[in-house]
């Protein structure tokens, strides 16, 4: 039996709770045996030889399990580079995130910090509960399309315009990922989807609606940015603006947007490979990268201060 | 005082952190007063874009330990139900007024109890219940936001005050400084997380089977607790009665009233006025039934507490029911001659 959300990534944590996680990872073997795909998986990170340098490993903010999303999957690469921001930035004992329904439901098992699980649409007035009575402390939210720019797009709206002094990050993959594929908000014209079989028709639902574009009008945000996370050139360009996102709430001059494009395979019935391609060949001619409004004037003194 | 301004004055004398809501007949005058005195007191007031954003904001306030309340009236609390549902869930803390008017649908603006199974039974999907507060009086308003706020924070479960359109507009002497504000310690509250502890989070997820079973036996059995410590009610001139009126809220005013004309007319007439609706007081009701010879169960709907007083009874003597609805307010008068015309057919038998 299927339930309406019951996804092959739900099937597969399910499976994967189940048995204890890296049960493969207690690995006797002398180091040098180890291939590079036990090592992959292994418990802590460690070098295959002591002379070695680690030169990566996860930030202390994630939390060290592996994860339910799909191979290729844009949400582990986002929830990485949001971690690693508050790693560095040395504000985990700070920060407090939001992830309402949606793929990355699950995010509070992986980011080593403060969470709520908001309802579908919702997280953007929960953030702002959290907010506004702890004024010091740094709030996000992580929301899918279809949470952001659907059901929840009056919140979206709203929170914004208030300008409340948080970050949102939007993960926009074009569909609705946990409940199987269907038509978000954001499908791309002709985009066939489970509940657009035939394509999306833009004479029914109209053109994907652009968030960033739209909420870059309201007073109450202060940075907006579009990126992806499909290259290592792009992850580098992300990483830097989410680290934007959470500098600037400092300066308490209003909401900070970053959308990513992020990729879908599952759904988009794509190699990981594919659907990194896919991105840049399509996504991107409707979703241009970039940044869309920048602090400027007096603002712009004030950032000298945060960096 | 206005039964909503008592509301929204003991929200600040009960150390109310925030409070969220959006505009709605016949409550708006909390949150227009608190916009006015929330902000001298340092404290946090917003009105929202919508019930659905105000009690998602009470999730996020509530889940960061504050104290938070909201209110509305029936439309309002329709749309909040989802977001309550996630709170009960969560096991969070909140204070939520419901100043009931008569619907279905956008309805009336006048007062009405059509509320009570919404109030009662969950509201919202799932399993859950709400401790759920009934004042009949502006005092009560008052008294209850104080009393709500601590049961909230004692059972970790959101707390409604179900009053109506004519109690929250009502003008009556109330007076202040009976109670004082708790505060109690959640260790569990998103704030941030040090070195020392493991992160919180706050979440109504349970995607297991197993666990989530769990999860609603934890919650109730914890109403269990509830129902054993809680339970609070009112009776008037019940030691000798032999019929017995059930009203809660202004139902149970004008049933007040009722009982006391019947006493003139020599019938021997007392009051039940359930307090806490959840917990109902099913076991006194139960026991009250066996002196009785006709219980009358009066409200401002078309029968929703009278399906529990029959429970409680459980068939011992009849349960009737007289109900005026669609804002009508019941008449003594007719409450009167309601039950005389019961204990006339019941003596033709
Ligand atoms: C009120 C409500 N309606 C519908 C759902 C079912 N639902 C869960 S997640 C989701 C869409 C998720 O899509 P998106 O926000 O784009 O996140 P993604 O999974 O793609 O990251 C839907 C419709 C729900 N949980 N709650
Ligand atoms: S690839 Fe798509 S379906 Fe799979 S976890 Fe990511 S968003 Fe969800
Ligand atoms: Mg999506």
């Amino acid at each position: 039996m299927r339930s309406e959300e019951h996804t092959l990534v739900e099937e597969e944590l399910i499976s994967k709770k189940d048995e204890p996680v890296n049960k493969s990872a207690e690995i006797t073997n002398t180091p040098e045996s180890i291939t590079a795909e036990e090592h992959l998986i292994a418990e802590k990170p460690r070098c295959l030889d002591e002379d070695y340098e680690m030169v990566y490993h996860k930030p202390k903010t994630m939390v060290d399990v592996s994860m339910h999303y799909c191979p290729g999957c844009a949400h582990s690469l986002l929830h990485k580079l949001i971690m690693e921001a508050v790693d560095e930035l040395g504000i985990q004992d700070k920060t407090i995130g939001v992830a309402p329904v949606g793929c990355a439901v699950f995010a509070y098992d992986y980011m080593n910090i403060d969470m709520t699980e908001a309802a579908h649409g919702r997280a953007s007035a929960t953030a702002t509960g959290i907010k506004r009575l702890l004024p010091d402390s740094y709030v996000f939210t992580y929301q899918g399309d279809g949470d952001l720019a659907a059901i929840g797009i009056a919140e979206t709206i709203h929170t914004i315009n208030r300008g409340e002094n948080i970050a949102i990050f939007f993960m926009n993959n074009a569909v609705y990922g946990m409940t199987s594929g269907q038509m978000a908000p954001t499908s791309l014209i002709g985009m066939k989807t489970t509940t657009s079989p035939y394509g999306r028709d833009v004479h029914e639902y109209g053109e994907p609606i652009k968030v960033s574009e739209l909420i870059s009008h309201l007073p109450g945000s202060f940075y907006v940015t579009r990126q992806a996370v499909n290259s290592a050139t792009a992850v580098r360009k992300a990483k830097k603006a989410i680290m934007n996102a959470f500098k600037y709430q400092k300066l308490n001059k209003g909401t900070c947007f970053v959308e990513i494009i992020g990729n879908c395979p599952s759904n988009w019935k794509m190699t990981p490979l594919e659907a990194s391609k896919f991105i840049d060949s399509e996504m991107i001619k409707v979703f241009p990268l970039g940044d869309i409004k920048l602090p400027k004037g007096e603002d712009l003194k004030l950032l000298e201060e945060v960096k | 005082m206005k039964g909503n301004e008592a509301m929204a004055e003991a929200a600040i004398q009960a150390g109310c952190d925030a409070y969220f809501g959006y505009p709605i007949t016949p409550q708006s005058e909390v949150l227009e007063y608190l916009a006015k005195e929330m902000p001298k007191h340092g404290r946090v007031v917003l009105q929202a874009e919508s019930e659905v954003a105000s009690i998602n904001m009470i999730y996020g306030a509530a889940g960061a330990g504050f104290r938070t309340m909201t209110s509305s009236s029936s439309p309002g609390i329709s749309l909040m139900q989802e977001g309550i549902s996630y709170i009960a869930g969560a096991e969070l803390p909140c204070l939520i007024a419901n100043v009931n008017r008569a619907g279905p649908g956008l309805g009336t603006i006048q007062p009405g109890q059509g509320d009570y199974f919404q109030a009662t039974k969950g509201g919202g999907h799932g399993d859950y219940r709400l401790i759920v507060l009934a004042p009949s009086s502006v005092q009560e308003m008052a008294d209850f936001v104080f009393l709500g706020f601590d049961l909230a924070d004692k059972y970790r479960n959101p707390v409604m005050i179900l009053s109506d359109g004519a109690i929250g507009q009502m003008m009556e002497k109330v007076t202040f400084g009976k109670f004082k504000p708790k505060k109690v310690d959640k260790p569990w509250a998103t704030v941030g997380k040090p070195e020392t502890r493991e992160r919180n989070f706050i979440t109504s997820l349970h995607i297991k089977s197993e666990d989530m079973e769990k999860h609603v036996e934890h919650i109730y059995r914890k109403y269990d607790e509830v129902k054993k410590n809680e339970v609070r009610y009112e009776e008037i001139l019940t030691d000798d009665a032999e019929y017995l009126l059930a009203a809660y809220g202004l139902s149970a005013r004008i049933c007040h009233k009722a009982v006391n004309m019947l006493r003139e007319k020599g019938i021997k007439a007392g009051l039940i006025r359930p307090i806490t609706l959840f917990p109902f007081p099913e076991e006194r009701i139960n026991q009250l039934a066996d002196k009785m010879k006709i219980i009358l169960t009066v409200e401002m709907n078309t029968g929703q507490m009278v399906e529990d007083v029959r429970l409680s009874v459980n068939g011992k003597v009849p349960v009737h029911f007289f109900g005026r609805f669609g804002g009508m307010i019941p008449d003594p008068d007719e409450i009167v001659n309601k039950l005389e015309n019961l204990i006339n057919k019941n003596h033709a038998l």
